[in-house]
C-alpha cells in the first residue's frame, strides 16, 4: 500500500486526524495530525490523477472537488463528480442530491440572505415544519485566493492571507506568518511572539462576545445582543488604541509584529480587561436565568461527538461536541505554552454547549490577556525575512477553531499557498445538526456554528 | 433581568454625536445625486447590504452600526431584509464571479429610485483581489455606482459619514435609474 493509501486508511480507521487535502499543478497534498505530529505527504501526479480519500473519509470528499476545480486534478474513486468553488457558466445548473418521500416540500434560501451575514445557498427538504435534509452549496465567495498567492512577494502575500476571512484576521496572518518563518528558518523576537497571542485572544474575545449576542439575538432575545455589543466594541476600540487597527488587520506580519504596543496602549487594554470582568458576568447570569431563552438553545442541533471527532470540527463546535483538541495546545506554540491555558469542554453538542464553551473561553482569554500584558518581555517586535527557499506549516487557533497552513517560499515570493480554515469540517455537521428540527431554528443553529464562508469559500 | 434593564435606564446613554458628513475624506461621491430622488426618499432611507465576495471584514463593521455607539437608526437609516423594501444598496466586495448573477438579481428586485454604494476597498476596485480572474472588480464593473465608502474596512464613522452624505442638499444632481 502507497504512503498516500496508507494515509487513507489510517483516516477511515481514526487513528490519525486530516488536517487537509489540497492541490497544486500536477501534485496532490494531505497533511494529518499524528499524535502530537503534523505529518505531510506530498503525491506526484503527472498524469492528474490522485487515489481519491473521501472514498474512505467522507470528510476529505468538499477538499477533493475543490481540488479538482482549482487544478484539474482528477481525485480517482471520488463519489461526487459535481463541481464545488467552481459554479462555471451556469451556475442555477447545480444539480442537487435527491430526496424522495411522500409530503415533501423544499425551501431555497440565499445566497443573498435577509440579514448581513455572507452568501450562501441552503436547500432545505422539509415533512411539515421538520427538516429532513439540508444540503448546502458554498463558493459564491470564491475570489481565488490561492491563484492571487501564487509569485506574491512576502508583505503582499501576508496582507492578502489577513483578508481571506476578516474576522480571522489575525488568526490567518498569524499562521501565515509562522508558516513562513518555518519556511525560512526565522525565529521573531521574544515580544513578538507575545504580543501576537495578545491580539489573537482580542479577537477571539470580540468574536466570541459578538457571537453570545448574535446567537441570543436569533433566539429573540435581543436584550443580550444589545449588551455583548457593547462590550465588543470596547473591545475593537482598545485594539485601536494599542494597535491602530480595529480588527488588527496587518499587524501580524512574517518575522513578527508591524507595530509594537505602548505604555498607552497597555493602559488601553487593562481598563479594557477590567470593564469586561465587570460587565460579563451579569450577563451570564442573566443568559443562565432566562427561562424562555434556555428554551430554544438547550437540545436544539445537536452535534453527536462521533461525527464531531470524525470530521475533526475544530473550536467551540468541535469542544461542545466532547472533542478535547486546541492547537494552542496540540501541536502548541509559543508562548501559550508558558501560559496556564485552559480548554473548555462539553459534551452535549447542542446550542446551548456551543455558547457556554464561549462563554468559558470569553473567561479564559480575559485570564490569558492578563498574564500576557504582565509578562510581556521588551525588546525589538520585527526581525527581517532572509531570502531563501523552503516549505513550512503551521496549525494556529483562530476563535472558530484551527487553522492549517502550508506553502512554499522561493526567492522571497510564494510558490504556493494553501490554508484551511475550520469551517471545511463544521460546515457539513451543520447538515447533521439541523437534521429533525424545524426550520425556524436554523437561523439559531447557523449562528451557533458562525462558520466562514470566505474562509471556506477561498 | 430585572436588574439588567434597571441598570441600563440609569446609566447614561453611550451614543456618540452625529459626524459631519462634509469633514470627510473617506467618501466619494461618483456623481451628484438626484434631487428629485432625493425628495422622494426623504430622510429616511432602507437599506439592503449585498455581500458580493468581501472577507467579511466589511460586514462587521456594518454591523457595527446597530450597536448603541452608532445606533444607526436615530438617524432614519434601518436595515431592511429584502431589495423590494430598499432605497440603498450597499455592496461590499470585489464582485466575485460566482457571485455577479445573485449581485444583478437583487439589484434588479430593487424598486426605483435607488442609489447603490460601493463599502470598503474591495467594492470600490477589486482591492487586494483586484487581478484574480475570479473576480469582477468592483462594484463599478457591473452596475453604476453613486457613492464609494473608503476603507479596508471602513470604521463605523465612516460609514455614517458616508450614508449622511445621500442626505447633503450639495449632493444633488444627476438620477440613476434601471
Ligand atoms: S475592503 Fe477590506 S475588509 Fe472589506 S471586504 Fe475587502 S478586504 Fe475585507
Amino acid at each position: 500500500m502507497s504512503a498516500w493509501e496508507d494515509a487513507g486508511a489510517r483516516l477511515a480507521a481514526g487513528t490519525a486526524t486530516l488536517l487537509s487535502l489540497w492541490g497544486e499543478p500536477a501534485r496532490a497534498h494531505v497533511a494529518l495530525l499524528d499524535g502530537a505530529e503534523i505529518v505531510h505527504l506530498a503525491l506526484d501526479c503527472a498524469d492528474g490523477t490522485f487515489p481519491s480519500l473521501g472514498r474512505v473519509h467522507p470528510p476529505a470528499l468538499r477538499l477533493e472537488r475543490a481540488a479538482r476545480d482549482l487544478y484539474g486534478l482528477a481525485p480517482v474513486g471520488l463519489p461526487d463528480a459535481r463541481p464545488w468553488l467552481d459554479h462555471g457558466e451556469t451556475p442555477t445548473a447545480y444539480p442537487f442530491l435527491p430526496v424522495e418521500g411522500e409530503r415533501l416540500h423544499q425551501i431555497p434560501v440565499g445566497p443573498v440572505h435577509a440579514g448581513i451575514i455572507e452568501p450562501g445557498h441552503f436547500r432545505f427538504t422539509c415533512d411539515g415544519e421538520t427538516v429532513v435534509r439540508l444540503e448546502e452549496r458554498l463558493g459564491y465567495v470564491h475570489r481565488g485566493v490561492e491563484a492571487l498567492m501564487r509569485g506574491a512577494d512576502i508583505l503582499s502575500a501576508a496582507r492578502l492571507a489577513g483578508r481571506i476571512s476578516g474576522d480571522s484576521t489575525v488568526a490567518y496572518a498569524y499562521g501565515f506568518a509562522q508558516a513562513v518563518e518555518r519556511a525560512l528558518g526565522l525565529s521573531p523576537p521574544p515580544r513578538a511572539v507575545w504580543l501576537r497571542a495578545l491580539m489573537a485572544e482580542l479577537e477571539r474575545l470580540a468574536n466570541h462576545l459578538g457571537d453570545v449576542g448574535a446567537i441570543c439575538n436569533d433566539a429573540s432575545f435581543g436584550l443580550m445582543q444589545a449588551h455583548c455589543a457593547i462590550l465588543r466594541e470596547r473591545v475593537l476600540r482598545a485594539s485601536a488604541v494599542a494597535f491602530s487597527h480595529r480588527l488588527m488587520m496587518d499587524c501580524v506580519v512574517p518575522g513578527g509584529t508591524a507595530c509594537d504596543l505602548s505604555a498607552i496602549g497597555a493602559d488601553a487594554l487593562r481598563a479594557l480587561i477590567a470593564e469586561l470582568h465587570r460587565r460579563f458576568p451579569p450577563l451570564v447570569t442573566l443568559y443562565d436565568a432566562t427561562a424562555s431563552l434556555q428554551d430554544r438553545t438547550v437540545g436544539t442541533g445537536v452535534v453527536r461527538p462521533d461525527l464531531a471527532r470524525r470530521f475533526a470540527a475544530g473550536g467551540y463546535v468541535g469542544r461542545a461536541s466532547g472533542r478535547d483538541f486546541d492547537a494552542r495546545r496540540t501541536p502548541g506554540y509559543a508562548p501559550y505554552d508558558a501560559l496556564a491555558l485552559t480548554v473548555p469542554v462539553l459534551s452535549e453538542g447542542d446550542v446551548n454547549a456551543r455558547v457556554w464553551v464561549r462563554i468559558r473561553e470569553i473567561e479564559a482569554s480575559l485570564a490569558l490577556v492578563d498574564g500576557i500584558l504582565a509578562r510581556l518581555p521588551p525588546g525589538p517586535v520585527r526581525a527581517e525575512p532572509p531570502p531563501g527557499t523552503g516549505e513550512g506549516m503551521a496549525l494556529v487557533e483562530g476563535f472558530r477553531g484551527d487553522i492549517f497552513v502550508w506553502l512554499r517560499v522561493a526567492d522571497g515570493c510564494i510558490a504556493h499557498c494553501h490554508v484551511r480554515d475550520p469551517s471545511w469540517f463544521q460546515w457539513p455537521l451543520l447538515e447533521a445538526a439541523i437534521e429533525g428540527n424545524i426550520v425556524a431554528d436554523f437561523p439559531l443553529c447557523n449562528k451557533s456554528f458562525n462558520c466562514s464562508y470566505a474562509g471556506h469559500d477561498l | 433581568m430585572r436588574r439588567t434593564l434597571l441598570q441600563g435606564l440609569l446609566h447614561r446613554p453611550l451614543t456618540e454625536a452625529a459626524p459631519r458628513a462634509e469633514e470627510t475624506a473617506a467618501v466619494e461621491l461618483a456623481h451628484a445625486l438626484n434631487t428629485a430622488a432625493q425628495r422622494k426618499l426623504g430622510r429616511s432611507l432602507s437599506i439592503r447590504e449585498i455581500d458580493a465576495g468581501s472577507c467579511n471584514g466589511c460586514e462587521l463593521e456594518i454591523h457595527a452600526l446597530n450597536n448603541a455607539f452608532y445606533d444607526l437608526e436615530r438617524f432614519g437609516l434601518r436595515f431592511v431584509a429584502s431589495p423590494r423594501h430598499a432605497d440603498v444598496l450597499l455592496v461590499t466586495g470585489p464582485v466575485t464571479q460566482n457571485m455577479r448573477e445573485a449581485l444583478e438579481r437583487t439589484v434588479r428586485a430593487t424598486p426605483d429610485p435607488k442609489w447603490v454604494v460601493a463599502v470598503g476597498a474591495c467594492a470600490r476596485d477589486g482591492g487586494v483581489f483586484a487581478r484574480s480572474p475570479a473576480c469582477l472588480g468592483g462594484v463599478a464593473s457591473v452596475m453604476p455606482v453613486d457613492l464609494v465608502i473608503h476603507g479596508c474596512p471602513p470604521t463605523p464613522i465612516d460609514l455614517l459619514r458616508g450614508l449622511l452624505t445621500l442626505f447633503a442638499p450639495g449632493a444633488a444632481g444627476r438620477a440613476q435609474s434601471s
